[in-house]
């Protein structure tokens, strides 16, 4: 029991009834549909491996279908960028939207411009950024990072958000009702949309094929963002690679099964290229940004499994940790499951190294997993890490290297036993413990059965086999 | 007890170090449950702990030095039964994981591994046993530890097995396959996360309605036995085995 950064923003979530209620409401809400939409669909499980099976097959061939998707990308008359790492992604962008002599950017919800930085880099570049996500919209006008992957507002209760609109829009109305706030939002952001120079997108799948990019929302503002501006300009980590379109299909009845448990998102857009002659609307330069960011060590850092992640937040939502202490507590980008085995690449792991042992390895995050992810093998594997870089508290390595010592031991450990139960004893009052020295991460909470009498191995000393 | 036939298997009972130490009730409820089910149970002298801490810690060398100690005292045996899901699972699934494949080392923990059970399950999967003439009049309710549930499929054989149980109802525990919490050294590495999620178990538990709660994992049963004595609650614990040997006469885990 130590205290740590993580520790303070974990404890400062659990004092926060109303980001409990905020958390409960969605996730629960997404844990009854997805099981729902599971239930619902027979062929789930074989699905689930086909899904796993593309990933793993572009994952295994990413050269091979980055070219491809480059040649075809070009083709159509976009403009391929290659980034290395967060800073080159972002200098790109803004180096875009200088030659478009842009002052206003509209950003369509990516996670992975949120991985970039990419609103700090627009902010530094003193180019303005609207949000059109409605989510994405609350936590800019709140000056939150998101929360979680799928609803980045997810800490924000109704009641919360109806305060912040009625504080920041010019027009906010009655906010009686959840319809009302989205009116408000509406009328808010619908001038900005069309007063944009540049409109800024993630992708759900990089279509190698095609040179298609897909998009999907359930608002319809990444059609928003990506039309009326003059030019789009779309960041995508390389792993949302998919051959073809079918493939794409396949994942995306995953997806947002796992995601919403609805069947197909409102929008399911495929962006191809700047607009055609004869085209009636769409951007005049199309560019796509497609970031490393640590993918490809991941490659060979025993991470390849991650990079099957379609960003469902199924993970979340299902997460008993995450229930509790919600998105910001993790200090990444990622939070959840998923998060505590990508922040450890992002950001390092000495800056994140409670994130893997935050987990009580229940497996539930795996089993909900649309692709998969083996995520508490993914998870062990840093804290075998973690052991080995000797990033482990120097108390708990202490502990658990006596401890070793004396299960190696038997004859001393039935003494150290033999000590220690009536030891405990002392502290028992009617069968229990309610504090003991060296008890308090446990005692201080709940209270510890006190032992019954004399170790199992010590009555059972003189027992003859079965016969 | 019925004294075995001369085909019963030798089993190795690895009892588990909190077992060991803090209930060993379970250990000799877990004795009568495999007599009675025709095996020939020996306790091998040597056992401490599977090494849990270690392993979850990420101290592999030191998981993989606990594991060759526990390799070497189980290979005599037919079988090895371990009265805890999350314990047998570190025997059976992660052993193997510790030593590279094509080594010695790892051909015994194979081999040791395929012959390691969970108790429930091994009585029911295995020795296809069904309790007779166990009573016990109380509603309870059950909760699914994770390893066990996850790793080794044990979901549908304790409650098979309870329902043998005369006079026992067993009442459906909302999240009945959610984490309560425990996580071993979860627990008190992040105590106040881990009693925020055994908090919304506790709060299942009451609104099960039941008498008492049981479980086939005496870590995560002492969490939540922890957490509802400490909120004032009736509800009392048992190790599912206690139940079906007949044995849960005595006080409740913690009395």
């Amino acid at each position: 029991m130590t205290t740590t950064a993580f520790t303070v923003r974990a404890d400062r979530a659990l004092a926060d009834p109303q980001l409990k209620l905020a958390i409960e409401r969605t996730t629960g809400t997404a844990r009854t549909k997805r099981a729902a939409a599971v239930a619902a669909w027979p062929e789930f499980a074989a699905a689930r491996m086909l899904g796993k099976d593309i990933k793993d097959h572009v994952i295994a061939h990413l050269g091979h279908y980055l070219a491809e998707f480059e040649r075809n990308a070009l083709a159509s008359g976009a403009k391929v960028h290659w980034a290395r790492n967060a800073r080159e992604a972002c200098d790109i962008v803004v180096s875009i939207c200088r030659d478009a002599g842009a002052r206003s950017v509209t950003r369509a919800k990516s996670m992975l411009g949120e991985e970039i930085g990419l609103p700090h880099a627009l902010a530094d570049a003193g180019i303005e950024r609207v949000e059109t996500d409605l989510a994405e919209h609350i936590i800019q006008l709140a000056g939150d990072p998101p929360s979680h992957i799928v609803w980045p507002a997810l800490h924000k209760t109704r009641e919360q958000v109806g305060e912040l609109f009625r504080a920041h829009h010019r027009d906010p109305g009655a906010m009686a009702t959840v319809e009302a706030m989205v009116a408000s939002a509406r009328r808010h952001l619908r001038g900005r949309f069309m007063a944009a120079d540049v409109g800024i997108s993630g992708a759900n799948f990089l279509i190698a094929d095609s040179g298609a990019v897909c998009t999907v929302t359930n608002e319809g503002n990444a059609e928003l963002t990506t039309t009326p501006p003059r030019v789009h300009i779309v960041t995508a980590g390389i792993e949302k690679l998919v051959p073809s379109t079918a493939h794409a299909m396949s994942l995306l009845r995953l997806l947002v099964r796992s995601a919403t448990g609805a069947e197909l998102t409102q929008y399911t857009t495929f962006h191809r290229g700047p607009k055609r002659a004869g085209d009636p609307d769409g951007p005049s330069e199309f560019h796509i940004v497609l970031v490393d960011n640590g993918r490809t060590r991941m490659l060979t850092d025993g991470l390849a499994d991650m990079l099957r992640c379609l960003r469902c937040g199924a993970c979340l939502n299902h997460c008993v940790v995450f229930r509790q202490i919600g998105g910001h507590a993790y200090g990444g980008t990622y939070p959840g499951p998923m998060g505590a085995v990508l922040t450890p690449v992002l950001d390092g792991l000495p800056l994140s190294q409670d994130l893997p042992r935050a987990c009580t390895l229940n497996g539930q995050c795996q089993e909900v997993c649309p692709v998969a992810i083996p995520l508490p093998t993914l998870l062990r594997g840093w804290r075998d890490r973690s052991w080995r870089e000797g990033l482990e508290p120097v108390s708990v390595r202490g502990f658990l290297g006596i401890w070793r010592f004396l299960v190696l031991h038997p004859a001393l450990y039935r003494l150290a036993t033999a000590a220690a139960l009536p030891a405990m004893r002392l502290f028992g009052r009617g069968g229990w413990i309610g504090w003991m020295p060296l008890a308090g991460g446990w005692t201080r909470h709940r209270d510890l059965p006190q032992p019954s009498g004399r170790s199992f191995m010590a009555q059972t000393r003189n027992r003859k086999p079965s016969a | 007890m019925s004294s075995a036939a001369a085909d019963a298997p030798r089993v190795g009972l690895f009892v588990t170090c909190l077992v060991d130490s803090i209930r060993p009730s379970i250990g000799f409820a877990a004795i009568a449950l495999l007599e009675a089910a025709g095996c020939r149970v020996d306790i091998p002298r040597r056992q401490t702990c599977c090494g849990q801490p270690a392993l979850n810690s990420g101290d592999r060398d030191g998981a993989a030095s606990i594991a060759q100690h526990t390799i070497a005292l189980l290979e005599p045996y037919d079988h090895v039964v371990v009265p805890s899901g999350s314990c047998a699972a570190t025997i059976r699934v992660h052993y193997p994981e510790l030593f590279e494949p094509g080594t010695a080392w790892h051909a015994r923990a194979v081999s040791v591994a395929n012959r390691t059970y969970e108790l429930l399950s091994y009585l029911s999967d295995i020795r296809r046993w069904v309790p007779e003439g166990v009573g016990m009049a109380a509603i309870a309710t059950y909760h699914d530890s994770c390893s066990g549930l996850r790793e080794l499929g044990i979901e549908a054989q304790p409650r098979r097995l309870l329902a043998g149980v005369a006079g026992l109802s067993l009442r459906k525990l909302e999240g009945s396959d959610t984490c309560c919490g425990f996580g071993g050294t979860f627990c008190v590495k992040y105590p106040a996360i881990s009693n925020a999620i055994v908090e919304e178990k506790a709060a299942h538990i009451e609104a099960a309605g039941a008498d008492i709660l049981l479980g086939g994992d005496l870590g995560c049963l002492m969490n939540m036995a922890g957490k509802l004595h400490r909120q004032g609650s009736r509800v009392r614990a048992y190790h599912a085995a206690e139940v079906l040997a007949g044995m849960a006469g005595g006080p409740a885990i913690g009395g």
